[in-house]
Parts: structure tokens; sequence; C-alpha cells
């Protein structure tokens, strides 16, 4: 410490607020998948982080998948040994063409949403029906110790077919730079400048969680499961079958950690225990917003997300040391001790 | 004898006979021969044997009696560990002073998050557990560095003062002791083709972990600790009676935050080493799983598991692809490829998918956790015993509480 308290500049406060932004656009979105299981199923997920993995991997698989390539012999040109030159061509190209097969290995990731959702959906169907659906009644010891086993024979498989090394994922040439994001506020260029990558990231999360809270708050389905977590006794009896739609938001939360996953890729490469690091501070999140509250979840997200950003700055640690390594446990004991059902939370949601 | 009813008193001798014989049949294979490879009667292991059944035994008392689950305690462990190693350091490499020390600083530091933490119940005091216990680990990784050696951690050094101590000879190393008596000594005994190791640290811990169990016992049988299984079953009922649950559950918090301080002080005495990876979250988590893989709220349970998520990490992680091929030698050459091919991905570094298969098999199959299947089997031999076997029985139950 020591020297006089630095006064942070317009442009340091503007950078932090994007920062923060961009952090708590990806724990927004991480939690609200979590929020639907843990804050209303009611089931202490911990294989949630798994799901997320699984969802990053598939962007793997599938640019794996287009660059599959098979050996043409060019005869036009030789090696250094004067032979026919052996070319890789991926199959892609031979479908497509090479100017088309190019901008579709270019856009893997993206283009890995389109598959990762159903594949995910089947995952969360598949781990309900077999699995959870057996636990909502159990204590919640007994849930954190199925799906922690579930997670980690879910993680020891990835790594048996992937390796236990991050493995680089691109984004699209597009995204590739950074975007001088100072310079459209009017301040000097090149002082706030931001991935676009991240930019898209947050514009995505923003519109995942948007298409769920309109799921489950303009259509007949979200207004049944929404009455069904209420009160499933009485959904029951009046002859809706809750727990085939119960079965599908498990589907739909997958999905959705699933594509936060995949967009998270090109952030960090991803390796088959990246979902563990996630999911503590997912877990404070959703129950800083509120148990079962998605508007809470998200808001609690860009909260911490933003407070985080702001505790690393330099003037904030010259006088507080280490703030920006506690703070968002800080922030959620603090709240959890003077708001009692988080920052939205409603009476009788998990309580005992 | 002792206070304890013949049935416990059965217990605590079983125990006894079993950790004071355990350098023996833990090591049941020859030294030579293709199964040594699951011979666990080494001193390390056998010395974290009985310390994470210590640091279980005391999370069992607070999570299996009252049903608050705290995902925390690894912070009182690596407490107990810095309190133990500054002693080390500071006073002299006698661990009475260290253990000491460990279990004080580690009661006093759950007293604080306990007495905030259990303002709240259920998923709420889990997450504030949770949460102290994170700032704990991140302030030792990174502000505390001064304390608690950041990444690098602790160890005695030579130029520490160690007061109490003789000044230590030239080349020699600061090791841990007991009034002269080295943890690390170990006398080897071989009879035939087996050799059994008898380690001193081992014995120490042992004769920790059997007072630990006995005061454990006397805990579960006493008044005090009817009272934490109303807590359990009942809070609102007990405060329609007049009783605050508050300092009950207050108390058991800081029971168990005190054995883990002695777990975490017995882990300084035996290695040596502080660091701040001991509060990490998953360590937390470890000491849950083992008292629900074992059987929470039953005596012996947490030990148990404690003892079987150990061995798992300890032996089966060992166990190579070569190690595989000498054991199916004696198959046809094509279905000893192909045995070796499905046993492979279970073991050696894959023995995290054995343990996640286990936690799953165990949840799903047996809920009350491996002595549930105990007492299956143990119900299968005679019927007599169903009535009798009220410990186990009444931990089976699932909580009400959650």
């Amino acid at each position: 410490m020591g020297g006089p308290v630095r006064v942070p500049t317009m442009e340091a406060l503007v950078l932090q607020i994007v920062n923060g932004l961009d952090k708590g656009s990806a724990y927004s979105l991480f939690a609200i998948g979590l929020t639907l299981i843990f804050g209303k199923l009611g089931v202490v997920n911990f294989a949630h982080g798994a799901l997320f993995m699984i969802g990053a991997f598939c962007a793997v698989t599938l640019s794996r998948l287009l660059t599959l390539s098979h050996v043409v012999i060019d005869d036009t040109k030789t090696d250094f040994l004067g032979n026919p030159l052996k070319v890789e061509v991926p199959y892609i190209y031979d479908i497509f063409g090479k100017a088309t097969g190019d901008v579709i290995i270019d856009w893997a990731v993206p283009i890995s949403i389109l598959v990762a959702i159903p594949v995910m959906m089947l995952v969360g169907v598949v781990i309900e029906r077999g699995l959870i659906k057996h636990f909502y009644k159990r204590a919640h010891a007994d849930q954190i110790l199925v799906t922690f086993g579930l997670a980690i024979v879910l993680q020891e498989i990835i790594k048996y077919f992937y390796g236990a090394n991050p493995i680089p994922t691109p984004a699209p040439e597009a995204f590739a730079g950074s975007f001088d994001f100072g310079a459209v506020l009017g301040f000097d260029p090149n002082v706030i400048i931001y991935p676009y990558w991240r930019l898209v990231y947050f514009a995505f999360a923003a519109v995942v969680i948007g298409g769920v809270f309109a799921f489950l708050q303009f259509t007949t389905f979200g207004m049944v499961v929404r009455a069904g977590m209420a009160d499933r006794e009485t959904v029951g009896l009046l002859g809706i079958n809750i727990d085939k739609r119960f079965t599908i938001m498990f589907g739909l939360a997958a999905a959705v950690a699933g594509v936060a996953g995949v967009m998270y890729t090109p952030i960090n490469s991803p390796n088959y225990h990246m979902g563990m690091d996630f999911l503590v501070l997912s877990f404070v999140v959703v129950v800083v917003g509120g148990m079962g509250s998605l508007l809470g979840a998200v808001l609690a997200g860009f909260l911490l997300g933003i407070l985080e950003s702001f505790a690393s700055m330099g003037a904030v640690l010259q006088v507080l040391p280490g703030i920006n390594q506690i703070i968002l446990y800080l922030v959620a004991i603090i709240i959890l001790l003077t708001r009692p059902r988080g920052l939205m939370g409603r009476a009788g949601v998990m309580e005992d | 004898m002792l206070g304890l009813n013949s049935r416990d008193l059965q217990l605590l001798l079983l125990v006894a006979v079993l950790t004071a014989f355990a350098p023996f049949f833990l090591n049941p294979f020859p030294v030579d021969s293709s199964l040594a490879q699951f011979n666990a009667g080494y001193p390390d292991l056998m010395q974290r044997f009985v310390i994470f059944g210590i640091f279980a035994i005391g999370f069992n008392i607070l999570f299996g009696l009252t049903g608050y689950l705290s995902f925390g305690h690894a912070a009182f462990l690596g407490a107990g560990s810095y309190a133990a190693i500054w002693m080390m350091k500071l006073l002299t490499m006698n661990i009475i002073p260290a253990v000491t020390l460990s279990i004080i600083v580690a009661g006093l530091f759950s007293l604080a998050v306990g007495y905030i933490s259990l303002r709240r119940s259920g998923i709420y005091f889990s997450i504030l557990t949770l949460a102290f216990a994170q700032m704990s680990y991140s302030l030792a990784y990174s502000v505390l560095t001064p304390i608690t050696g950041g990444e690098t951690g602790l160890q005695p050094k030579m130029g520490d003062p160690r007061v109490l101590d003789a000044p230590l000879e030239a080349g020699a190393s600061p090791r841990a002791s007991l009034f002269g008596l080295e943890m690390s000594s170990t006398y080897e005994m071989a009879v035939g083709g087996w050799v059994f190791t008898f380690n001193v640290g081992y014995y120490i811990a042992a004769v920790l972990m059997l007072i630990s169990f006995y005061v454990a016992i006397r805990i579960f049988r006493s008044p005090f600790g009817l009272m934490l299984r109303a807590v359990k079953s009942n809070q609102n009922r007990l405060g329609y009676t007049g009783v605050s649950a508050k300092p009950y559950t207050l108390a058991a918090f800081v029971i168990s935050g005190m054995y883990a301080g002695l777990a975490g002080g017995l882990l300084v005495a035996m290695d040596s080493q502080a660091g701040a990876e001991r509060m990490f979250w998953t360590a937390s988590g470890e000491v849950v799983l083992m008292t629900i893989l074992g059987g929470a709220g039953t005596l012996i349970g947490p030990v148990l598991g404690a003892g079987l998520i150990k061995y798992l990490e300890n032996i089966v992680s060992k166990i190579n692809e070569t190690v595989l091929n000498g054991w199916f030698e004696w198959m046809p050459d094509g279905l000893q490829d192909a045995v070796v091919a499905i046993i492979y991905p279970f073991v050696g570094k894959g023995w995290h998918l054995t343990l996640g298969l286990m936690f799953m098999l165990v949840v799903i199959f047996l809920p009350g956790g491996l002595m549930e299947g105990l007492a299956r089997i143990g119900g299968l031999f005679s019927r007599k015993s169903k009535a009798s076997d009220d410990s186990v029985g009444a931990a089976v139950k699932p909580s009400p509480a959650e």
C-alpha cells in the first residue's frame, strides 16, 4: 500500500461498469438455469456445472466434426521431397465448396448453439426422468450426494474422451478483435476497449434471459408450470400432468446452461472441470437473489458482477486490500442476514 | 463401564481393537504378491484414516444430530492447521501445545461463524457457512499471506525461534514429536512375506480418535444430544415448549468446529505443513460426502465413509495399466485386453469415476449410507436384531427438518 490514494478517472469508472456488466451477464446466465432447478423445483443440483461444461463440449465436438478431413493428393504441387503434395481437405468443402465451408468452420461456435439446444434438452430430460425424479422428496443432503456423484461421472466421461487439457475454441473471425467502446461515448480513443465477443456474450445473455422470462410469463405452459411450482398437488388435482411439464422445465434449464457453456468457450478454453469453478458462485447468486425468483437471480448476478469489478479497482484495493477476493461472499452474508429471503425471494419457497 | 450401555461399549471396544490392530489387517497381502497394491497399512494413509475419521465424527455431531448442513467446516480445519504450525514455529516441536491451540483457535473461530450463521436455517445456513469458508480461503491465499504463507503455505524452518526447544544441531531438520518421540518413527515387523508397519504418529492420532469417538458417543446418548435431535425433528415444537434452540445448535457447531480443529492440528503434527487449499470448498464438501456416504446420524458411519473415500483416493488411484495387465495375465490374450480395457477407465487417474458412481449407487439404493447396507446384511442373518437396532434405525429415516 502506501502512496497517495489515486482518484479514479471517469474512464476507469466506465470501464469497470462495462467489466461488471460482462461478468454479471455470465453470472446471471449461469444462475438463471440453476434457479429454475434449485430455486423452483427445489433440487440442490450440484450437476449444473457439469451441464454447463457439456454445453461447452458440444461446441468443441461440433468444431472438430466440421474440420474432419480426408487426404487429397494434389498433383499440381509437390512437397519438399518432390512427391505429390498431400492436402488435408475437410469433408465440409466437398459438400458446400471451399468458401462456404470456411465460413461454416469459422462460425462453428455460434452454429453449435443450434446443436447444443436439442442435445442439452435430451440430456436434461434423461437426467430428470432417470434420476432427479426420485429425489424431489428426499433430503437436501441426498440430493447433494447424488448430483455431486453425477457431476463427477459426467466430468470423468468428458475427460476420458477429450483429455484434461483446455481446448482452445476461437470465436468467429468477425468478432476476434476489440471494440473501442470509449470512442463511442466521447472519451479518448483506446482507453476503454473491449473484446467484441464479450459484447456478443452480453447481448446473448440478455436475449436468453428475456426468452426464459417471456416463456414463463406469457405462455400458457409457463403459467401452468408456475402454478405447479407454487402448489404441485392442486395443479395435479386439476388433471394436468405436472410431472411431464417439470421434466420439460428441467430440459429447458439444461439447455440454458448448455448454451451458456457454448458461448463461453471463446472466453475461456473449456476443460472438464470448468463447471465446478462456477458452481459455488452461482449457488451464492441464486440464494442472494432469492430462492425461486428469476428476476432476483438476474439482478443478483449483475449486482455481484459490478461490485466485483469495482472492488478490483486500484483505488479501492489501496484502501481495502484483498476486498476483490471476498466482496461476493461479504455481500452475500450481509444480504442474507438483513433480507432473510434474499433480494426478491417470496415467503414459502424452500423454508423449513 | 465408562458411563456407556453395553451396546455402545461393545462398539467402542470394537473400534479400539480395530484401530489398534489396523497395521495388521490393512496389510493382508504379502509384500511381493500382486495384490500388495491393495495394502493400506502404510503410516501416511493410516494417519489419514483416523484424522479424517475425527473430522467426520465431529461433523456428524452437527449434521447428524441437528440436521444443519454446514458447507464450511474445512475453514476450521484450516484454522487449526495454521494455529498448530505457528506453535511449532514459535514455541516447540512438541505436538501438545500445537494440537491444544489448534482446538482452541478452531473453537473460537467456529463460535464467531456459528453465532452469525445460525441466525438462519436450512439452505441459507449452508450458503452462509460456505461464504465464510470461501472468504477465509481467499484471504488466506492473498491478504493474510504474512500469517498464512499464501500460496506456498507454512513449514517449520531452521531459523524459527522455538523458544522452548534446545537449539537444533547443525544439519538437523525440525521434526514433530511428543516428548522426544518422533511422529515419523516407525517399527517394521516382518513375518514371513508380510511386513507390518507400526508408526508413532498413527497411534497417537488413533488414541485421540478413540477419545473423540468416546466423547461423541457420550454426546449422542446425553440429554444434550436428545435436545439436538429435537432440533432436527421439529424446531417449531421445541420453540413452543419454551426452549430456545440456538444455544444447543451453537454448542453443537462449536464442538464440531473443535473436532475439525483437532483434525487440522493432527494433520500438521503428521506432515508439518499447512496451506490454504485445506480451506477450499471442495474440502468442506468432502467431509459432507464422507458423513452422508457412511450414514449421517450413526455413530460409526462417518468414520467408515472417511475411510472408504481415503482408501479409494490413495489405493485405487495408484492402479495403472501395467498392474491391471499383471492381474489378468492368466486369461487368454484377447480376453485379457478386453477386461483391462473395461476396468481401466475406473482405476488409476479415473478413480473419480468410481467415486462418483459409488456416491450415486449408495444414495439411490442405500439412503441411510453404508450403515444401512451393513444393517440390511445383518438383518439377513438375524431376525431378532431388527427391534434392538435403534441407533441405526433412527438415522435411516429421512430428516423432516430439512
